[in-house]
């Protein structure tokens, strides 16, 4: 990374800058509300020494092929710099009131940052805690890569046993056994330290058994005949399958309603996956189609005063799909012309203009405009209502399980090779017979009916239409789950949609910064993994065949990016 | 090119002159219709003209970020309209004690010089920061990515400042010297809309002569050109490409403060619109273009301020205020259907876009 060739004070500099601007918008605090270890650490707490950590790291890191290093002192140092930044501001906030200006510069903030002491004790202790998060931060440098993969992965369990301790509390309940592992876990604050302790010990002994039987494992996998590898295969889907049936019985409710919307962005990351990373047209106005189909089910379904037919949700389906296929290949006409950036600003405008539209009194008579559309009724199987969020949540997962295996096989179909084509580069698919104004307009289309299958689910999840559902962070929200997952991953895309939509919905707390880490990620992916978490099969084989030595340099950026999007 | 879209070529050249005969026979049509009903008075038209110069002023300084960028990175900095926000909001932190004070009623000038310094300040910081942290590694990367990149810095820079600074909306004080009109040559204007075109044309000439007279304006005109062959001529060319940043930068920052004096409230989305409109001011005057930026924002700043009334009002449409923007994002996407060069560009045609 660029910032190890920096001296240790610049490093401190850089990270303290980051510490107190993760004070100022309010993280620490919301996080410190949570236990990762019940009455001895919080979240926040956890935020800060790992920006102290990463300073030292980052500081006794020698950079590559410079023949430096750095010396000793050089991890404490640039720790002590972050807590020397973090005192800075607890000082600041002690002479004048911080708070006119940040409103997040609260008492309480003040508080945390001196470990609920007084102003010298706690500047002191800042140095200190500093110093010595940046000589752990040196230590772990210092490490073999092997040891340090072994020892951070016990302390990430002990992290995602507190961040989602309210889950594992709502899933550890039933037989006796189960509530007694709980109550070995978790105090009524949070996880026990020995809880935490078993936890991190545990994940050590079962990552250093994987590292000493897995690759005789996956030796023993590779050896199996064929018929035993496909046995293999069907068990793992088995499982998958049998885990998606479960998951909402197992939790709930409110575990079903998050999944349905996980389903829902799964839906519509597949549709705007066609565009972005089969064909390479970048779409910000994804959210048009997603409102054209929830529209339309509105309006076929609606008991209300806009409805105009009465259907049943079954007979509009189709329709909702038809109108949305249209729709995309209409949007496609004008932009076809317009390349790369370009098409990204013309589709955004594109989808401003259909939600002002709808907004706007001028269509009010049809579409209700702020108003909205209302009364939608719940599907019907013969006498049997799709009303709980568990239902809804299977009708989702059936939807996106369709459209999946539709996505997949367009993908190895000549259509997905035509895209793809298309995305790598323009004028060469067209030299070699390529029709590039179907091709293009066939990705609209379909990628279109995909979202607007979404937004039919959405109208009767919700049950009415308001034009303020569909803004322009439908759109982004799309396009960063399927970023993170991988331009032009199936899996991608699910992956994508548990950790962007599910996440943010099951953490109350992380909701609020929803959009600014969203943010964070589209720069951080870009910079550092433009692959995506789960890229796909072209994208990874172009990554060995190019031998990048590690993502992140600036050559692999390069050739990592030119198989993932395409201008 | 053309040959290559084959026997499909028809349908779609149809498609889309039916979408240009709709658009022409709206505005034409629409128009007539307005001014036969004679619903507005020939002040009100001057009103809508004027508010539209003072409008179009601030989109035009904005589009001299978007328009200088695309012409040395050729890039879309899809983040500059958060700029823009970034140096207003943090102004009102000093304009709204100083209004308070009674500082601002006393040295109005002193006052106002000292707001816009630190929004121009902010901007800019912001705007070099953009570049150093989000493009110049990824400089060599396909289009796309930094464009994914902007996007990203974008929803950055909006959340940053609404966590920051709060998600309500403030009010910049109000100023009373600034209030009530003045009276041209019969015709009365608005105060606050004087000063705002005065500042912004003054601004516009200062980067004028910025880039047009200055060595380093040289500099980045030969780097817009060729950076390869400028670099070989001896150009830091990553120097000349932070200075495009701070430059850009700083008339958004300035454009923040005419905004606030207009609409007199500042939050943390208000760089959104703002922004893709000036993106489209910049199309208009052809992408790389800078006296075209500056006519492109000064024309959309009129078309939108009288178009709703002319064009919409004599169709019959309710509240055709509301469409407003429809209007803006319409001829954005007219402009990059058919004429993606501008009305002055020569830029685009030559570099692929």
């Amino acid at each position: 990374m660029r910032a190890s060739g920096r001296s240790a004070p610049t490093v401190g500099i850089l990270f303290g800058g980051a510490a107190v601007y993760l004070c100022l918008v309010g993280i620490i605090e919301t996080f410190s509300r949570r236990w990762v270890i019940a009455d001895v650490l919080s979240l926040g707490h956890v935020v800060l020494l790992a920006v102290g950590v990463g300073a030292g790291y980052v500081a006794a890191s020698a950079p590559p092929g410079r023949g430096y290093k750095p010396g000793a002192l050089a991890g404490p140092t640039a720790g002590m710099v972050v807590g020397a930044s973090l005192a800075a501001l607890l000082l600041a906030g002690a002479a004048v009131d911080l708070r006119t200006m940040f409103i997040n510069a609260s008492p309480m903030l003040y508080q945390l940052l001196a470990f609920g002491r007084s102003l010298p004790e706690g500047v002191a202790l800042l140095l200190l805690l500093g110093a010595a998060a940046g000589a752990g931060g040196g230590a772990l440098a210092a490490m073999s890569a092997r040891a340090r993969h072994v020892f951070l992965t016990g302390l990430v369990a002990v992290l995602i046993v507190g961040v989602f301790q309210d889950l594992l509390q709502l899933l550890l309940q039933g037989p006796a056994v189960v509530t007694m592992l709980r109550g070995a876990l978790f105090t009524t604050d949070g996880p026990s330290a020995g809880g935490a302790a078993a936890v991190c010990g545990l994940t050590w002994a079962a990552v250093a058994a994987r590292a000493r039987y897995g690759d005789a494992l996956q030796r023993g996998a590779a050896s199996l005949s064929p018929s035993g590898r496909r046995g293999l295969q069907a068990l793992r889907w088995a499982v998958a399958v049998a885990l998606l049936l479960v998951v909402p019985i197992a939790g709930g409710p409110f575990v079903a309603q998050v999944m349905v919307l996980v389903g829902l962005y799964t839906l519509m990351g597949l549709g705007l996956n066609l565009e972005v990373g089969f064909a390479g047209l970048l779409d910000l106005g994804f959210v048009a189609f997603f409102a054209i189909g929830a529209y339309t089910m509105a309006l076929l379904t609606s008991r209300g005063d806009y409805g105009i037919a009465h259907w049943s949700f079954w007979a509009a389906v189709p329709v909702a799909m038809g109108v949305s296929l249209v729709a995309g290949v209409l949007f496609g006409i004008p932009v076809l012309r317009v390349r790369g950036d370009y098409l990204a600003i013309a589709t955004l405008g594109l989808g401003e203009i259909v939600r002002l539209l709808v907004l706007s009194d001028a269509l009010r008579p049809w579409l209700g405009g702020s108003f909205g559309v209302l009364l939608i009724p719940k599907p019907r199987i013969g006498g049997w209502e799709l009303s709980g969020p568990r239902e809804l949540y299977y009708l989702t997962l059936v939807a996106s399980g369709l459209i999946a295996y539709v996505a997949s096989r367009l993908q190895d179909s000549p259509l997905g090779r035509a895209w793809m084509a298309i995305r790598e580069d323009e004028d060469v698919a067209q030299a070699i017979g390529i029709n590039l104004v179907t091709t293009k307009l066939l990705a609209y289309g379909l990628g279109g009916a995909m979202g607007g299958v979404g937004g039919a689910i959405f109208a009767v999840l919700v049950g009415s239409v308001f034009p303020q559902s569909f803004s322009l962070l439908i759109s982004i929200n799309v396009l960063v789950l399927i970023i993170l997952g991988g331009l032009g991953s199936l899996w991608g895309v699910v992956v994508g949609a548990l950790v962007l939509v599910g996440l943010p919905e099951l953490l109350r707390e992380f909701g609020d910064y929803r959009f600014l880490v969203y943010g964070i990620v589209l720069v951080a992916m870009m910079l550092f993994r433009p692959e995506g978490l789960l890229p796909a099969a072209a994208q990874r084989r172009e990554l060995h065949a190019a031998n990048v030595p590690s993502p992140g340099t600036g050559p692999a950026v390069s050739v990592a990016g030119s198989g993932s999007v395409e201008g | 090119m053309r040959r290559g879209f084959g026997r499909h070529l028809s349908v779609i050249d149809l498609l889309l002159w039916v979408f240009r005969a709709a658009i022409i026979v709206t505005v034409v049509w629409g128009s007539i219709a307005t001014l036969l009903a004679g619903r507005y008075s020939a002040s009100q038209w001057l009103d809508f003209v004027g508010f539209g110069l003072a409008q179009g002023g601030i989109y035009a300084l904005i589009a001299l970020g978007y328009t200088m960028v695309y012409g040395v990175l050729n890039m879309i900095n899809f983040a500059h309209g958060d700029v823009f926000m970034a140096g207003a909001y943090t102004a009102y932190y000093v304009a709204a004690p100083l209004g308070t004070s009674g500082f601002l009623a006393r040295h109005l000038l002193s006052g106002l010089l000292l707001i816009l310094a630190v929004s121009v300040a902010t901007s800019t910081a912001i705007a070099v920061a953009l570049e150093r942290i989000a493009y110049r590694p990824l400089r060599r990367a396909p289009r796309l990515v930094p464009l994914i990149t902007a996007i990203g810095a974008s929803f950055f820079l909006q959340y940053s400042f609404r966590s920051l600074y709060g998600a309500g909306v403030q009010s910049y004080p109000d100023i009373a010297a600034l209030s009530g009109n003045l009276s041209l040559g019969g015709i009365a204007f608005p105060r606050t809309q004087a000063l705002v075109l005065a500042a912004a044309v003054a601004m516009m000439l200062l980067l004028y002569w910025i880039v047009m007279r200055t060595r380093t304006g040289k500099a980045m005109r030969a780097v817009a050109e060729d950076r390869d062959a400028a670099a070989l001529m001896g150009i830091d060319v990553d120097r000349i490409i932070v200075f495009t940043f701070a430059l850009g930068g700083a008339m958004a920052g300035a454009a923040g403060i005419l905004y606030a004096l207009t609409f007199k409230q500042v939050h943390f989305f208000m760089g959104f619109v703002p922004g893709i409109k000036a993106f489209t001011a910049a199309v208009l005057g052809g992408i790389g273009n800078v006296p075209g930026a500056m006519l492109g924002g000064l024309f959309l700043g009129v078309v939108e301020s009288v178009g709703p009334a002319l064009f919409l009002d004599g169709l019959g449409v309710p509240a055709p205020y509301q469409l407003r923007d429809v209007i803006g994002f319409t001829m954005l996407l007219v402009m990059l259907i058919f004429r993606p060069q501008g009305i002055l560009g020569e830029r685009l045609a030559s570099k692929r876009a």
